[in-house]
């Protein structure tokens, strides 16, 4: 975020908060985008923090990097399983969430390596090679037909397009229904206070109706020959054929949100950060080849998803303090991507940095970000394609951002394209 | 200094001089090598340092060690074999004089 464009008063309420009352689960801080005022004051105070009461109970904050770093890849004290409570801080099977979905991100080893063994070569390198031609394809007709000069979405018209159809041909999805996948990926995150869904009844009604859909794709596929799609890989790999039907949705799912919440942000948040440096603008439009260093920036800049969680399996310390079994425990990447100690001048955006790829957007270890590649792919390609076309995307009012403390999104972002 | 060898999936090979002790990433990334990121930073976190020690000298190199982290990481890069390890988990030592390491086509 950019710290400059907050009000005094806010710095100042966030300087004298005694330490202990520090609560950065709250969705509004994220929606408001203070929440960074916060991570800066744990970051020098108290980088690894406890939170004694909130709406999702007790929690560790993990704000710096290298801490992030130790906990990210010690998954045998620090687990993923679902039944403790998950990845996200809200707890996964409480009971607002009311479909067992079981994704193998929430998994520890040995099963969640086996079921990404399965399908991880749909976004391995060499499928993106193929997948290459499709996407730019895509992203070439998407930006043709946007108008020059006239206020515009760019969340609607560019980011939530550019990665459905992306999700689309990896799914080998009906291609004129392929905004039902934008709807299921917003509906699996979503809590009713978002509006997405009026209640978590609704929303477990349109996961059953999601889950239908794809139960009739899977049929369709497993009856055909093998092809490169992900549900025909599902459908006939050894590891996950057999699979139980929430966990075929759940894993599904997870690679719909995976890959479209995140990659969505990346983009409409590439915009604002060039727009709030124009300095960053001026030096891409004057030497694309920037783009390449543009793109882990862009990710690391936006951290398009703020945290995963963890459960204690063991009493472990970090920081100097004292973590329990059974404790909650946050690694929030948003802050550790602003640690200064790691990041040099970690509150600028810089498209040309050293090493632009040590960032924690995708966390590190076992559960790092199977799509990495993917994003890099569709970010890189839309960028390029942009610069041949529009000589700025100017912001033209207000970004709006999701009520959410783990995607963090931009919901709207009005711009005007200039024509180069 | 020991010197060590990075042949490029089209065949290219490029020779660097390495200190003893530094790991074959750095060897990679002080000499600007293409194709190993190492995006973690050398902690054994991301697998973006993968390559192929060269057949001749798996055995002085050593190989994968099961159930180490570097292999719950390699278990899912892409094209991994028997050859494969990560660069940054290979600290450079003088009888290592001549190492040849194959780096894969892309990152993952």
């Amino acid at each position: 975020m950019d710290t400059n464009m907050v009000e005094p008063n806010i710095r100042e309420k966030v300087a004298f908060i005694p330490i202990d009352e520090i609560d950065v689960a709250r969705p509004s801080l994220f929606q408001k985008d203070t929440v960074g005022l916060f991570f800066e004051r744990l970051r020098r105070e108290e980088p690894v923090h406890y939170c004694r009461e909130s709406y999702v109970g007790p929690y560790w904050s993990i704000t710096k990097f290298d801490d992030i770093m130790a906990v990210d890849t010690n998954h045998k004290v620090f687990s993923s399983e679902a039944k403790l409570g998950g990845i996200a801080i809200e707890d996964m099977h409480s009971a607002k969430s009311a479909l067992e979905l079981e994704m193998f991100i929430a998994m520890d080893p040995p099963k969640h390596n086996q079921q990404r063994k399965a399908v991880t070569g749909a976004v391995a390198p060499s499928n993106l090679l193929l997948l290459e031609p499709t996407i730019r394809e895509r992203a070439c007709q998407i930006l043709d037909d946007l108008p020059v000069g006239e206020d515009i979405d760019w969340v609607d018209k560019v980011s939530v397009e550019l990665t459905t159809m992306t999700l689309a041909t990896l799914f080998d999805f009906p291609w004129e229904e392929r905004r039902k996948l934008t709807r299921w990926s917003d509906v699996t995150t979503a809590a009713p206070e978002t509006g997405i869904v009026a209640s978590y009844e609704a929303r477990r009604a349109e996961l059953i109706e999601c889950a239908m859909y794809f139960k009739g794709l899977w049929e369709q596929r497993i009856n055909a020959e093998p092809k490169n799609d992900l549900i025909s890989m599902m459908a006939h790999s050894p590891a996950t054929r057999d699979m139980p039907f929430l966990e075929f949705l759940g894993n599904l799912l997870l690679l719909i949100v995976g890959g479209n919440d995140t990659t969505r942000n990346s983009i409409s948040g590439g915009v604002l950060a060039l727009n709030q440096n124009p300095d960053a603008y001026l030096k891409l439009n004057n030497d694309p080849g920037l783009i390449t260093s543009m793109v882990p920036e862009i990710i690391r800049w936006q951290t398009p998803l703020t945290h995963m969680r963890r459960t204690a399996l063991q009493d472990w310390e970090i920081g100097g303090k004292k973590i329990r079994k059974g404790d909650k425990v946050v690694m929030w990447y948003l802050s550790g991507n602003r640690d200064e100690t790691v990041i040099d001048r970690a509150d600028e955006f810089i498209i040309d940095r050293k090493n632009p790829r040590h960032h924690l957007s995708f966390g590190y270890g076992i559960h790092r970000c199977m799509g990495n590649r993917l994003a890099e792919l569709q970010l890189r390609i839309i960028w390029e394609e942009i610069h041949k076309r529009f000589a700025k995307i100017e912001v033209t009012g207000e970004p709006e951002r999701l009520f959410s403390n783990l995607v963090r999104g931009i919901t709207k972002l009005p711009v005007r394209l200039h024509a180069r | 200094m020991v010197k060590v060898t990075f042949v490029s999936s089209d065949g290219t090979r490029r020779a660097v001089d390495i200190a003893e002790g530094e790991t074959a990433r750095e060897a990679a990334l002080f000499n600007d090598v293409p194709g190993i990121d190492g995006d973690c930073g050398g902690v054994c976190a991301c697998a973006t340092c993968h390559v192929f020690v060269d057949p001749a000298w798996i055995d002085k190199v050593g190989r994968l060690a099961e159930g180490a982290a570097e292999a719950d990481l390699l278990q899912f890069a892409e094209g991994a074999n028997e050859y494969s390890r990560l660069a940054c988990q290979i600290p450079i030592e003088p009888l290592m004089e001549g190492l040849i390491l194959h780096v894969p086509e892309q990152q993952y």
